[in-house]
This record gives structure tokens, sequence and C-alpha cells, in this order.
């Protein structure tokens, strides 16, 4: 039934949608890139499970790697306990983060999990979080077999050092949807008591109706000032304090003004009070806040490198056998087993094995690094040349890389980097009220004394800024709402307006304006023989330039020929003669072949073997499509800055690329990068990094706005204030220029509520604001503000593509 | 016209109800997620494995 196909064929994985590369496993006519996927079929066809097909297509994930025994350390029980949220004599319950869950297929099979192991009892998605809760029987299974089974089907758990060390994240606040209930309820009902009032009623009705009416209402707006609204009276008295304006006091004035207004006006008799207008106000306000607290679950802004590192790692025992330990668990001296492609936990020594480090996440240098035996590697590199075998040196809090979250910058809190527009504004605009109200009681005091009181009041009723305090959350919450569709993440919708206001972009080099996979090299000629191939590995082999250095990389041989002769050019090529043969290697120029087509984003190192041209090496620089005209786009309105960890060897590429103004530097750790940005900011630049890595967080944490770019953004990317995929490179500019756009659209509508607050001002100084003007202006300002920001910002959103 | 305080008094308790349902509905959490409901309400297990056992 299973055969294996020709690989010319290109075919899909039925499971993953991945192209068959390697084998072509057919079953059922169905056809599967690899093992992994088909057992994945085989299981859900099994119990029944195929709809997992047919709900999306292609759904799997490929499953070629082995799994081993990596959940070891899931026997620990120490491990265990910090996972496990419940557990008894029967059914244990925990949550997984599953990076994996994408689409509805993902929902159908893991919540029908029990149908494959009876052990598991329950699984709950949440689709948004990327978590599943699941609840398994303790007597049937272990953790370790259900992280096993889950990881067998394509969602591996993915556990963290974070998970063990962090307490779980509190519950989510509610407290806000419950205050819009409770001000909806009595918005609602306040404004069905009220209408008949402002219809009219006649006067016997009036007299059975209007005073139980007044009191219901009151009644109503007591929740509405004390809980409801709360949070603008505690912040404004807070601001107060603290001796800052922000534009909870207007809003708090106004209602403390209402509250008691209307207790005097509905206790005395003399009036209707205001009291839909205090409930509705309260009503928008909450709405607004509501709308700006839009977070992205599933992503995280606050990683640190401890969600960086694994959980466990294995440890070798003086009895040579291994077992599984936590790494906050690592003692100095302890040996430890690193397998291909994991990553070293902490600073140690290496003592058995070929270690082939990548540290390109850590330190922006691209190219694996080989070490020797006795040589220290830094926490941080991934091992990619098969197992070796370490000695601890130093604990992973305290290593070379880990020290940079010793910084200060990460101990302090620097949400309110800088003043925001609508704080600025609310300091004029509480002063301009307080000026008005004040004249306007003068004025009364001087020709109608019975209106002091009623204008005074008023003034600060009306003028109350509602649609002000409306137009930044919804623009802004808006923003970030559209941004996130293009996949442009933002952490609060407050970043909107920070970007805006930036004027400096560093970028950081490799796996930021480079794609992270290595660069890449082709042979452009006729295929070249064993003999060829041996001859140029032996001459690039010899020289110390980093392009020959890929080129022997690439050819991969194991022997060289004894060189005759070797003469290097700098800059130009290498002429060598080895047993017999003339081998030239270098530019086209120095071995006067005439380019036909030249690209900038390629190297071409052409070879002459006995005068003869074989063909050339491309190495194509793995920049990120679009570099040139992001660069260009971005060169007009910001000052750009490079920092790389990498060597020099690209600098006249990029150069070419960056304007001449923009400073380049390489060779930068960590610490540099932040002192840095540090410096720019400094001399007043505002200052966005954009970077990827661990090398960058410093400085993306220190940077006014700090953008991290990530291959998938379920996975780990340091913290930052924003989150961008990295396909989406290209709209970098729009990005920063739909955000630039979204602070005009406040200021118009800004305007906007300026202009309503100045009709309602000229009621209310001349003393004549009746309850019913009050109720009408209020919303309506609101709905205009609401309405022009959301089209506006919408309208934006459709020209970045 | 004391039938309107009859009739205000009983659209307050109906309200009232809406506010408490609201309430116990936040406090279960059924807001928390406002995805995966709706997907899983479209998984039917009963006709799609009837298919299935066709095809395999």
């Amino acid at each position: 039934m299973i055969e294996t196909l020709n690989k010319n064929t290109k075919t899909t994985c039925y499971h993953c949608g991945d192209f068959c590369a390697e084998e072509t496993l057919v079953l059922n006519d169905k056809t599967f890139c690899c093992n992994g996927c088909k057992n994945v079929f085989m299981l859900l066809s099994e119990n029944n499970l195929t709809s997992y097909y047919s709900i999306e297509k292609n759904p799997g994930k490929s499953l070629k790697q082995s799994i081993g025994n990596k959940y070891a350390y899931l026997d620990d029980t120490n491990i265990q306990s910090k996972l496990i949220s419940y557990i008894d004599h029967k059914v244990a319950r925990l949550q997984f983060q599953i990076p994996n869950i994408h689409c509805s297929s993902c929902i159908y099979l893991l919540e029908n999990l029990y149908k494959i192991n009876n052990a598991v009892v329950g699984v709950r998605v949440n689709f948004l979080k990327k978590t599943a809760n699941i609840v398994y029987d303790v007597n049937k299974m272990s953790l370790r077999q259900l992280v096993e089974l889950l990881a067998s089907i394509g969602y591996e758990p993915s556990f963290t050092m974070n998970d063990i060390n962090q307490e779980k994240p509190k519950n989510i606040n509610r407290k806000l949807l419950f205050q819009i209930g409770v001000a909806g309820f009595c918005f609602g009902n306040i404004m069905m008591i009220s209408f008949p009032e402002y219809f009219g009623l006649d006067n016997t009705t009036r007299h059975y109706l209007s005073s139980a009416f007044g009191y219901i209402n009151l009644a109503l707006s007591i929740p509405v000032f004390f809980y409801s609204g709360q949070d603008y009276l505690i912040s404004a008295y807070k601001g107060l304090r603290k001796k800052l304006i922000t534009i909870d006091v207007p809003l708090a004035l106004g209602l403390v003004v209402l509250f008691v207004r209307n207790f005097y006006e509905i206790l005395t008799r003399t009036g209707l009070g205001y009291c839909d207008t205090l409930a509705g106000l309260v009503f928008f306000l909450l709405i607004g806040k509501w709308f700006q607290q839009k977070t992205y679950d599933s992503l995280s802004f606050e990683r640190d490198y401890k969600s960086y590192f694994p959980i466990s790692v294995i440890k070798i025992n003086a009895d040579n056998q291994t077992t599984t330990v936590a790494i906050d668990k690592l003692k100095i001296g302890d040996r430890i087993l690193i397998r291909n492609n994991e990553i070293i936990p902490a600073d140690s020594i290496l003592l058995k094995g070929k270690a082939n480090i990548d540290f390109s996440f850590v330190s922006g240098e691209k190219e694996p690094i080989a070490k020797e035996l006795g040589e220290i590697i830094f926490a941080g590199g991934k091992q990619t040349n098969g197992n070796i075998e370490l000695e601890v040196k130093k604990l992973t809090e305290q290593s070379y890389l880990t020290q940079l979250w010793n910084n200060d910058i990460f101990a302090k809190d620097n949400a309110s980097k800088v003043e925001t527009f609508q704080t600025k504004v609310s300091k004029y605009f509480t002063v301009a009220l307080l000026a008005i109200a004040i004249s306007s009681a003068i004025y009364w005091a001087v020709y109608d004394s019975s209106k002091i009181i009623g204008a005074f009041t008023a003034v600060l009723i009306i003028a109350c800024p509602c649609a002000l305090a409306l137009s930044s959350p919804f623009a802004l919450g808006n923003a970030m709402r559209n941004l996130g569709r293009k996949k442009f993440y933002l952490k609060s919708a407050n970043v909107v307006e920070n970007i805006a206001n930036m004027d400096t972009i560093v970028f950081d080099k490799t796996g930021t304006i480079t794609q992270s996979n290595e660069s890449q090299i082709e042979f452009i000629g006729n295929p070249l023989t064993q003999l060829q191939k041996e001859l140029i590995f032996s001459v690039t082999q010899n020289s110390i330039h980093p392009l020959s250095k890929q080129i022997a990389q690439h050819l991969n041989i194991s022997s060289a020929i004894i060189l005759n002769s070797f003469d290097e050019i700098t800059g130009k090529g290498i002429k060598a003669n080895v047993g017999g043969n003339d081998v030239e290697v270098g530019s086209a120029k120095f071995l006067n072949i005439l380019e036909n087509e030249s690209n900038a984003l390629n190297t071409r190192i052409y070879i002459k073997i006995n005068r003869e041209n074989v063909g050339c090496f491309v190495i194509k620089h793995a920049y990120r499509t679009g570099l040139k005209q992001v660069i260009n786009q971005l060169a007009t309105q910001f000052k750009l800055h490079l920092l790389s960890g990498d060597n020099e060897q690209e600098k006249t590429f990029l150069q070419t690329v960056f304007p001449t103004s923009s400073e380049l530097l390489f060779k930068q750790n960590p610490a540099d990068k932040l002192m840095y940005i540090n410096t720019l900011q400094g001399n007043q630049q505002k200052v966005i990094m954009v970077g990827d890595g661990l090398n960058d967080a410093g400085a993306l944490k220190t940077a006014n706005v700090g953008i991290s770019l990530s291959e998938d953004t379920s996975s780990f990317s340091p913290s930052s204030d924003v989150i961008m995929d990295a396909a989406n490179f290209e709209l970098l500019p729009k990005y920063l220029q739909y955000c630039k756009n979204t602070m005009k659209v406040i200021y118009v509508s800004f305007c906007l509520s300026l202009l309503y607050n100045i009709i309602g001002l000229s009621y209310a100084v001349s003393g004549t604001l009746s309850p019913v003007i009050a109720a009408i202006l209020m919303p309506i300002s609101s709905v205009t503000v609401i309405g022009f920001t959301s089209i506006s910002t919408y309208l934006l959103a459709r020209k970045m593509k | 016209m004391k039938i309107m305080f009859i009739l205000i008094g009983s659209s307050f308790v109906l309200a009232i109800g809406f506010l408490i349902a609201f309430i116990w509905m936040v406090k279960n959490g059924q807001i928390d997620d406002d995805y995966t409901p709706s997907v899983r309400m479209l998984f039917d297990d009963g006709t799609v494995k009837k298919q299935d056992e066709e095809k395999v």
C-alpha cells in the first residue's frame, strides 16, 4: 500500500502542505512528505478524526523532527508541580502554550484528543491565546506521555524557563466590563425615565411623576458616579497630588459638578438635574477605555531571556548516568549534554565533541563558530553539529548574555516616555475652562446674582471634555487594530502616538535587514567535476578572506591538495598552482571576464582553471526584499543608523544601500548597542530600534520605541513595543506613516470636539443651559468624534498596501 | 397614573435581570475568548464521521 515515488513530481503533503522534497509516501491516494505526517494521518483515520482535513486544507505542521528523550524532564515531580495547576488522585489539569495552533482544524483535533487516547478527559482550546486547557487521568497517563502525544500529532507545547519560574499571570481584570455594564444599565434607565419630562407633561401628571422620577434618577446616578466613574475621580486626584493635570482632571471636575448639582436641583425641586448626561458621559468614556485596551493575547511583549532558554537540560552524573535537571538547578561544575539544535543554557567549557555554535540570535554574527576543546562557550548559542559535553562555569542568570538584563533599563518601568498629545492639551484646556467658568460667574455676580452658581456649574458640565477624551482612545485603538490586521502588532494603543513622534531609526543587521537563514551560495556554469571541486577547495581553504571561506565551506570536501604556489592580491583575488593546475579565483575584473549581468545584491566570484573560465559562485546576500526602497523611503523622514554584531565584511555593500549621512557600526556587542541608543537619546533624538535577537534586547528596551522583527510571531522575540512580521518588512515605512496620519486624525477630531464645546459654552455662560440641550449635545459630540475617527483611520488604513 | 409606577417597577425588575445576567456572563469567562466558540459550534461529530467511514 505504501510506496515511494520519484522525487521529481512536485507533490504536496496531504497533512502539512509542504512540497514532498526528499521522499513521497502514499497512503489511501494521499501523499505525505515524511513518516511523521503519514503517522498522524493514520492515527487520525483510525480514530475517525479525518474531518480534521475537511475543515481546512493541509492543516498539519511538518513532523520531521523526532521526539526521542526530549521530554524526559517532565517526569521530574518538581517541574510537574510547577506546570500543573490542579491535581487530585484522579485527574490533573494544566494549561499548555501551543504555538502551532493556527487554524480551525487545530481546535477540532485538540478538542477531540480524548478519541485518540482515553486517558485525556477533556481539552479546551483558546484559539486567540494559542493555549489548550487539558484535563487528564493521572492513573492512566503521565504528564510526559501527554506531552509526547501532543507532540506526535504536531502540537508540541512550548515550555520555557519562564513557565516554571514566574507566577502564572493574574486573572484577567474584568472590572472595566462590570463598570460598563452598570453604567449602561443606569444610562438606559435614566434616559427612559427622563424622556417624558423632555417631551412635556401636563400639570397633573407632572405633579404625580416628576418628583418620583427625579428620585429614581438620583438613585441610579449613585452607582454610576461611585462605581463606574471611580477610576476617573481617583486618577484625577492622584494626578493633582503629583501636580499633573491630565485629561482626567476636567473630566472628574465635570462629573463632580454634575453629581452635586443633580442632588441639589432634585432635592430642592428647583430643576430636573442632568442625571442622563452624567450617566451617558461615564458610559461613553468607559466604552472608549475598553476600546483602547485591545491586546494581542497570543503575543508576548515582555519576554526576557528566561523565555528563550529551555526549562531543563541533560546532566551527566559522576557515574556517567544521565538525568534531566531544571536549568535553575544547575550548579557550577556540572557536566551537561547538549544535543544538536539545542541551546547552551549557561556559560561553560567544551569537554567533548565538535562544537559549532550558531550565535546569530545572540550576537548577530551570522556564521556558526567552531570551538575547540577547553574553550569557553557563552550561553544562548545553538549547537549545530552533533552532541557535545560541557562543564558549567557560570549560572544562567550570571552568564555573559543574561548579564545584559541586570542593566537598570530592565528594572525601571518606563511606560510613559513621552508626554501624550492629550496630556499636553488638557493642561491648557483645564486652565481655559476654569477661566471661562470663573469669568462667567463674575459677570453674573455683577448683573444677576441668581445665575452665578447656575452659569458656573453649567460651564463645567458642558465643557466636560468627553469628546476630547474619546478622540484619542478611538483613533489609537482603531489604528492599532488596523495595523494588527497587517501583522504589525502593538503592545498598546499609545505606541501609535510614540511612533508618530520619532525622528531616528536604528537597525540591527543580522536577522533584521537580512533574512535569518544563512546566505546562499550557488554555482553557475557547467557542473564541477570532483577534481575541479578539490582544486577550488584547496585554494579557497588557504585564504582568510570571508568569501573564500564561504566557498570552501560550501564545497565541503575533506581532503585538500598541496599547493605549489599561492598568491593572494588583497581585495581582488587569488592565483595559485595546485598540483600542476593553474587556478584563479576572484572578481570578473581580476580575471578579465566580461560580466553580462550585474546585480548589486549578489557577489560573484569567478573561477578559472588552466586559463579557462569554468563559471562563478554567486553569493546571495540574504537581504530582505525591498530593503533599498525601504531605506530610501525612510531616509526622507528619519535619520538612519545601523548597528551590527557582525564583522565589517558587508560594509561596502551596505554603504550603497544606506544614505551617506547614516552611521554604520560593526562588531557591536549587546551592551554597545544599548549605550549607542542612550547616546542618541542624550542628543535629544527620539529613537526607534528595529531588531530581532537577544542581542538587541537592551537596545529595544532603551529605545523610545522598540520594534522586534519576527519570522514567526509565535516564537521568541525580545521584549519590545511592537512585534512585526518579518515578511512584511517592505511595509515598514507605510506603517510608520500610518501612525503619523493617525495623529493628524486626532488633531482634527480635537478641533471638532472644541467646536461642540464652544456651542455648548454659549448656552452655559448665558445661564440658559437646559438639561435637554446637555442631554443632546453630549452624545452627539461623542458620536461625531467616534464616527469621524473610526472612518478616517479605516480609510487611511486602506491606503496602506 | 398609578399604573405608571407598576410599569416602571416591572421594567426595572426586567432590566436588573439583564444586568445580573451580564455580570454573571462576564464572571463566567464567557467573553474572554470570543473566537474559539464560534468555530467549535460548527464541528458536528455525527455526520462528518459517517462521510469519513465511506471514504476510508
